[in-house]
C-alpha cells in the first residue's frame, strides 16, 4: 500500500515493541511470584498461638531443634492452610479464567456455571443427612459428594452442549440455571436438617482453609499440576478464542472441541478445589480480571498471571482471617469477598482502559 | 504451482443445502479470483467449504502445495473485545499449531505482514480500540502472516475507505503474482473485481451462476438476472472495463 500517506515505522521497532512487552510481563510475573512468597512465609508466620518469626523459621529449617508443639502447629495446621490457600487460589483463578476465555463472558467463573452451587449441595447432603454418593468413602464423604455433584454438574453442562445449536450464551444459561436448581435443593436440605447440621452446613458453605490437611494438599496440588501444562499447550489456540469463533476457526482453530476439553479440565480443577474448602467466592471472578489488567490475555503470560494473582489474593485473605480478630480465624469466604470486593471495584474504576 | 479444484461441491446446515454441487475449473496461483454474489448467496459457505470447516459432499481438490496448512482465511469483520495489541494479534496467527516459544523468523513475518499492508503505526495499538477499516487490515494482516499458498478474503474491503479498498487490493494482486499465490477475494464492488481479477465465480442462491474471466463473466446479463439491476459495461478512455448501473429493477 502506498507508504507516503502514513507515518513511516520501520519494522525493527514492532520487533522492539513486542521485546520491551514480554520483558515487561515477566517483570510482572516475577513481582507476583516475590508476593506471593512474601505472603506464604507471614501467612506460616501468624496464628492463635503467638511464636516468635525466629521460632517459626527454626521449626521450618530445622524441625528437631524446637519444641514438638511448635513444630506441630508449623507443619501439620498452618503449612497446609497456607499452601492450600495458594492451591486453591490459583485453581479458582485459573478456573475463572479459562471459563471466562472459552465462554467469552467476563462474568464466567465456577460460580457461574453451578459447579460450586453442585460443591455444595452435595456437601449439604453429607453434613445434613450423611447421605454418602459412594458407599466406602467413610471419613471423606463431605469432599467425595461435594465433588461427585460438582463434576456431574460438569458433566451435565458438557453433555447439553455438545448439543446442535448450542451457543456459548446457551451454555451460560444452563449454568445460572444450575446454580438456581442448587440453591433450591439447598434451601430445601437446610429447611429440614436439624440445628446443629444446619450450622456445619452453612459453616461450610461460608469456605474455610481450616479444613485444609496434607491430603487434601496433595490432591489438589496433583491437578493442578496436570491442569497447567494440559492448558499451556493449547496456549496458542485458548487466546485466538477470545477473537471469535469465526476468527480463531480461520486460523485453523477448531472452537468447539477445544471449549468442551477445556471446560471439563477446569470443572475439574474448580470441583476438587471447592470439594476441600468448601465454597471460596470472589477469586474465580476476580483473579482473572487482575491479570487481565496485568498482562492482557496472551495465555503464555495470562494463564501463569491468573494463577499467581488468585493465589495471592487467598494467601493474603489468609494473612487477613487471622489478623482481624486476635485468636480467631475468620472463614476465608467471607473475607475474600468483604476485603476483595472494595479493592477490585477500585481497581475497576480506576483503569484507564477497558478490559472486556 | 498452487491450484485448487471444486468438483461437485455442496454443504448443509442441518438438512437444509446451502450450496450446491459447486464445480469450477482448476484455478491457479498467481492469480486474484473475484467471488461474486448478491447477500446470501454462499460466498462466505463456500470459503469455509473450501477450509474444510463445512461438511458435505463433493471435492475440494488442493495440488501443488507442500504447505501444512496451505490455505488462509479472512472471515468478515466482527468486532473485537481482547485485551491485546495489534502485533500480539498477528503473532497468535502465525503461532498456531507451533510451539509456545517465539522464534526471531516468526516476529519477521509478523513485521513484514504490518508493512506489507502499512499498518506497523497500528502495532501497539490494543485491537478492541481500532475502528473497523483499521481492524479488517489487520485481519488481512492475520492471513497474510501465516504464508498461505491459498489467500481466501470474505468481504476485506467492506469498511475501508476508497483509498485503503485500491490500496489493499492492489497489493493482493502484487502478492498474488510475486508470490504465486491464489487469492480468492468476496466482493459486492464489481467495479473492483473488473479492475483487480483474473477470474470471477457467481453464485447466486448457493448454486454456481458463472466462471471464468471477469470481462467475460461480469455483463449486463449478469447484473439483470443476478443483481437485479440495470446497467452496462463500457470501456474508459484508458481502455479499462467500467460499470455503470442505471436502476434497480
Amino acid at each position: 500500500m502506498n507508504k507516503s500517506t502514513a507515518a513511516m515505522t520501520s519494522p525493527e521497532q514492532g520487533r522492539t515493541f513486542y521485546r520491551t512487552m514480554v520483558l515487561r510481563r515477566q517483570l510482572i510475573l516475577l513481582a507476583l511470584l516475590g508476593a506471593l512468597f512474601l505472603s506464604f512465609c507471614v501467612d506460616l508466620a501468624l496464628g492463635p498461638a503467638r511464636y516468635e518469626l525466629t521460632e517459626v523459621l527454626s521449626a521450618l529449617l530445622a524441625p528437631g531443634s524446637v519444641s514438638e508443639q511448635i513444630s506441630v502447629i508449623v507443619w501439620q495446621i498452618r503449612m497446609p492452610v497456607a499452601l492450600m490457600a495458594i492451591v486453591v487460589g490459583a485453581s479458582l483463578s485459573i478456573a475463572g479464567a479459562q471459563m471466562q476465555t472459552i465462554l467469552s463472558n467476563p462474568l464466567a467463573s465456577p460460580f457461574t456455571l453451578g459447579i460450586s452451587a453442585g460443591a455444595g449441595f452435595g456437601a449439604a447432603l453429607a453434613l445434613a443427612f450423611g447421605v454418602s454418593i459412594v458407599p466406602f468413602a467413610v471419613g471423606y464423604i463431605v469432599p467425595i459428594n461435594a465433588f461427585l455433584v460438582a463434576m456431574l454438574t460438569a458433566l451435565m453442562i458438557h453433555l447439553l452442549s455438545m448439543r446442535r445449536g448450542v451457543t456459548i450464551e446457551t451454555i451460560v444459561l444452563l449454568g445460572i440455571a444450575m446454580v438456581f436448581i442448587f440453591n433450591a435443593l439447598m434451601a430445601l436440605i437446610q429447611f429440614f436438617a436439624s440445628q446443629q447440621a444446619l450450622s456445619a452446613v452453612v459453616f461450610w458453605t461460608m469456605g474455610s482453609l481450616t479444613k485444609a490437611t496434607w491430603p487434601k494438599v496433595w490432591v489438589s496440588l496433583t491437578v493442578l499440576v496436570i491442569a497447567i501444562p494440559l492448558l499451556a499447550r493449547h496456549g496458542w489456540a485458548l487466546t485466538a478464542m477470545r477473537l471469535g469463533d469465526a476468527k480463531a476457526e480461520s486460523m485453523g482453530v477448531r472452537p468447539r472441541r477445544l471449549r468442551l476439553q477445556v471446560l471439563m479440565l477446569v470443572s475439574l480443577l474448580a470441583s476438587v478445589s471447592v470439594a476441600f474448602v468448601g465454597t471460596i467466592g470472589f477469586i474465580g471472578l476476580v483473579g482473572p480480571h487482575i491479570a487481565r489488567m496485568l498482562v492482557g490475555e496472551d495465555q503464555r503470560f495470562f494463564l501463569p498471571a491468573s494463577a499467581l494473582c488468585g493465589a495471592l489474593i487467598l494467601s493474603v485473605g489468609s494473612v487477613i482471617s487471622k489478623m482481624l480478630i486476635p485468636g480467631t480465624v475468620i472463614p476465608i469466604g467471607i473475607i475474600t469477598s468483604l476485603v476483595g470486593i472494595p479493592f477490585f471495584l477500585f481497581l475497576v474504576l480506576n483503569q484507564k482502559k477497558s478490559t472486556w | 504451482m498452487v491450484s485448487l479444484t471444486l468438483e461437485q461441491v455442496t454443504a448443509h446446515y442441518g438438512k437444509r443445502e446451502v450450496l450446491s454441487s459447486i464445480t469450477t475449473p482448476t484455478l491457479s496461483g498467481g492469480q486474484v479470483v473475484a467471488l461474486l454474489g448478491p447477500n446470501a448467496a454462499g460466498k462466505s459457505t463456500l470459503f469455509r467449504r473450501i477450509l474444510g470447516l463445512l461438511a458435505g459432499g463433493g471435492q475440494v481438490r488442493i495440488a501443488g502445495t507442500n504447505a501444512e496448512r496451505p490455505v488462509a482465511y479472512m472471515p468478515q469483520e466482527t468486532r473485537i473485545d481482547a485485551v491485546l495489541s495489534v502485533y500480539e494479534s498477528v503473532l497468535l496467527a502465525r503461532m498456531q499449531g507451533r510451539r509456545l516459544k517465539v522464534q526471531p523468523e516468526d516476529l519477521a513475518q509478523v513485521d513484514a505482514a504490518l508493512d506489507e499492508l502499512n499498518i506497523q503505526t497500528l502495532a501497539q495499538r490494543d485491537i478492541g480500540d481500532l475502528s473497523g477499516g483499521q481492524r479488517q487490515l489487520v485481519s488481512a494482516a492475520q492471513a497474510l502472516v501465516q504464508s498461505p499458498d491459498i489467500l481466501l478474503l470474505d468481504e476485506p474491503t467492506s469498511a475501508l475507505d476508497l483509498h485503503r479498498q485500491i490500496g489493499l487490493l492492489s497489493v493482493l494482486r502484487r502478492l498474488a503474482e510475486q508470490r504465486q499465490m491464489l487469492i480468492i477475494v468476496a466482493l459486492h464492488d464489481l467495479g473492483h473485481a473488473l479492475r483487480f481479477a483474473d477470474q470471477a465465480i457467481v453464485l447466486a442462491g448457493g448454486a454456481l451462476k458463472a466462471c471464468g474471466p471477469t470481462r467475460a463473466v461480469v455483463t449486463a446479463e449478469l447484473l439483470r438476472e443476478v443483481y437485479q439491476v440495470e446497467g452496462r459495461i463500457e470501456t474508459c478512455s484508458r481502455g479499462s472495463p467500467m460499470l455503470v448501473v442505471e436502476t434497480a429493477l
